[in-house]
């Protein structure tokens, strides 16, 4: 890869554009098209994009495979935890005016924040862990990981 | 800009039962994964497990009697948000999932260990706890595209577990690739169907959907749907023709799977076109305009009878179960077909009572696989003599099978007999009682095999340790319990039959005023 000067700097220059953009839908998805989702997409394709130039290994010390593989359930806990914390403060399971009962709508947004931060973790590692399963044929997660 | 305060009464613990429910097992799923630790996987299991089985018991006890509780996620009332229902028929389906959940698990502890490879426990029992919110949440949601996802969160998990089998037999790889075409096509015909709902009437929760039907009559896309549902459901439930996927699923899968998927996965299936067919579809409509008597007569008595002479000729234990599963499943659908009171209570019983038979007999095949490494007869043969308990735990859940008076199997089958007289059909009745003689065939069979055979003289010796002993005699003891006290299983079968003849509940209370700010 040593001699690929242009495509070295450019994906450098371009990964962490990817992330702030991935960020910039994230946050903005609740009044523009976006959210959770297709930000955890462009999220992983910062990481999918460094993996094709610098090789799996060099992406794999940065986003090691064991994180992935949290990552993946951390999301699912993020989510299921609003709906808990709404549900301890004696409202139903994921009602969002929990979270400023004197004013709910702005308890919406709050909930929906962190719903969509759930998403966005549990996408981003789907998505790098699907790339590493085709990408590394032998399995990532030694016996004694488990 | 600020919005006025809405007033809200504090919600206490027994409000948030119905949504517990699904979450106390979903949560154990990531937890597992997060921990990423093989020692506390089983354990996590076990409790959320537990937990959510007293959880069901709360939930039946409210609803044994009539009446129905109906939680609203996110605080959005139905029919916008999606609504948790629970009434009779359901609660006493999470009762048995979870029931068979809890004892299963125990069960997989050993047995597990023995047939799965070691790296594989922590992920195994994350997509055991999926599957199993994947049923109860198929079980309990009020909303037909929730229905859906809970489904294909059960499916996809299963797909696994049966895959997990490849340790003792590769051909379980083929058998879970078969399961997911075959279940995908199922999921595919159901989402159509409800695709078309969504299309003729705007809305997608259950207690709604009734009601726009009602309204509109049988339009054509109404009916298509209907068969759509009907057709993909009866992939899921393995009725006669679609069966193809279950006997290889079942033989193939590690035993603990097996016990949890034959006692819990088609039950729950049965229960989506029992939901369908007489709350979301009235029975006048299912039964008069699209005249399903000609369909599931036909195709139950087809499954009772192919199915059982099928069974009567395996020479593997857990395969000739397998058949005998499809041939069960054709006496739930007789018994729908009946559409009286006795021939849903049938349905609704047999359900739970062939869940739990079925529990104990694949419990007794894990056994036999633990000692003697495989289910075909030439390898168990006399290891009844070998295995005191397990084989009289293979005995009692043959005669339930059978339907021996005193085995919970007798109950549903008298109730089934009972409903085809009272429609007048004698034929059935003389029927039923024909195919059970070919379950005493094939079970016959069983037990000539470990008991009569003079067992191998290095034939393995001894029952299976504890864990995996103690759930199965309690599954024995259940089989009996429940053939002899019906209270509990009669009970709740009884009223849930009643509620579903009635139709729809209607909406609830809280959500008629959405309906009306909206104008409908």
């Amino acid at each position: 890869m040593q001699h690929h000067l242009i495509l070295r700097v450019i994906t450098k220059l371009l990964v962490s554009t990817i992330i702030l953009f991935s960020l910039y839908v994230q946050f903005h998805g609740d009044f523009s098209p976006g959210g959770g989702f297709q930000a955890g997409v462009i999220m992983a394709a910062a990481f999918i994009f460094y993996g094709l130039v610098f090789g799996l290994e060099n992406v794999q010390r940065v986003f090691p495979p064991w994180i992935v593989h949290r990552m993946m359930a951390l999301g699912v806990m993020i989510y299921a935890g609003t709906g808990f914390f709404s549900m301890f403060l004696g409202y139903d399971y994921l009602d969002y005016n929990a979270f400023a009962p004197h004013h709910p709508s702005h308890g919406q947004h709050y909930g929906i924040l962190a719903v969509e931060l759930g998403v966005l973790v549990t996408v981003t590692g789907v998505m790098v862990a699907i790339y590493y399963a085709f990408a590394g044929r032998p399995p990532q997660v030694s016996d004694e990981d488990w | 800009m600020a919005t006025a305060e809405v007033e809200h009464t504090a919600r206490t613990l027994a409000d948030h039962l119905p949504v517990l429910q699904i979450l106390v097992p979903f949560v154990a799923a990531p937890l597992i994964v997060l921990f990423g630790n093989r020692a506390l996987a089983w354990p996590l299991a076990f409790i959320a497990s537990a937990i959510a089985f007293v959880i069901s018991c709360l939930l039946l006890a409210q609803v044994i009697d009539g009446g129905f509780i109906s939680y609203a996620i996110g605080g959005w009332a139905p029919p916008l948000g999606i609504e948790y229902r629970v009434d009779a028929t359901n609660a006493l389906l999470l009762f048995l999932i979870s029931g068979i959940s809890t004892v299963a698990l125990p069960y997989a502890f050993t047995s597990i260990r023995s047939e799965v490879p070691k790296r594989n426990h922590t992920l195994f029992y994350a997509c055991y706890m999926l599957c199993f919110t994947g049923l109860l949440g198929v079980v309990i949601t009020g909303d037909a595209f929730n229905v859906f996802v809970f489904l294909e969160i059960s499916s996809l998990s299963t797909y696994v577990l049966v895959a997990q089998g490849a340790g003792r037999d590769k051909r379980a790889l083929t058998a879970a690739y078969d399961y997911l075409i075959m279940g995908t096509i199922g999921a595919t015909f159901f989402v159509i169907g409800l695709g078309m709902l969504y299309m003729s009437t705007g809305t997608l929760n259950m207690a709604d959907l009734a009601d726009r039907i009602a309204d509109q009559g049988g339009n054509r896309t109404i009916r298509a749907a209907f068969a759509f549902i009907v057709v993909g459901m009866g992939l899921k439930v393995a009725l006669m023709p679609l069966h193809l996927w279950l006997p290889n699923a079942y033989t193939f899968a590690p035993s603990a799977v097996t016990v949890f998927l034959a006692a819990t996965s088609t039950k729950a299936a049965v229960y989506v076109l029992l939901r369908f067919m007489f709350s979301v579809y009235q029975p006048p409509f299912v039964f008069e305009v699209n005249t399903l008597y000609f369909i599931f007569i036909p195709f139950a008595l087809l499954a009772m009878f192919v199915a059982s002479f099928v069974a009567v000729f395996q020479s593997d234990f857990k395969r000739m179960l397998a058949y005998s599963s499809i041939a069960q499943i054709g006496y739930m659908l007789l018994g729908i077909a009946m559409l009286n009171t006795s021939g849903l209570t049938a349905t609704v019983v047999h359900m739970f009572n062939h869940g739990i038979t079925k529990g104990v007999l694949f419990m007794g095949v894990g056994a036999l696989v633990l000692r003697a490494g495989s289910s075909f007869y030439d390898s168990i043969a006399g290891l009844g003599r070998r295995m005191p308990l397990t084989g009289a735990a293979i005995v009692v859940g043959g005669l339930s099978l059978i339907g021996v008076p005193g085995t919970a199997g007798f109950v549903s089958k008298w109730m089934l007999v009972q409903a085809a007289f009272e429609n007048g059909f004698w034929w059935i009745a003389i029927l039923v009682v024909l195919s059970s003689l070919l379950a005493v065939a094939y079970v016959w069979r069983v037990f000539e095999v470990i008991y009569l055979k003079e067992p191998a003289a290095d034939a393995p010796r001894g029952d299976p340790p504890l864990p995996m002993l103690i759930p199965m005699l309690i599954l024995a003891g259940a089989c009996l319990w429940f053939g002899i006290d019906t209270q509990l299983t009669i009970g709740a079968a009884h009223t849930a039959a009643e509620s579903l003849l009635e139709g729809s509940f209607g909406m609830a209370p809280s959500a008629a005023a959405v309906t009306e700010t909206l104008g409908h």
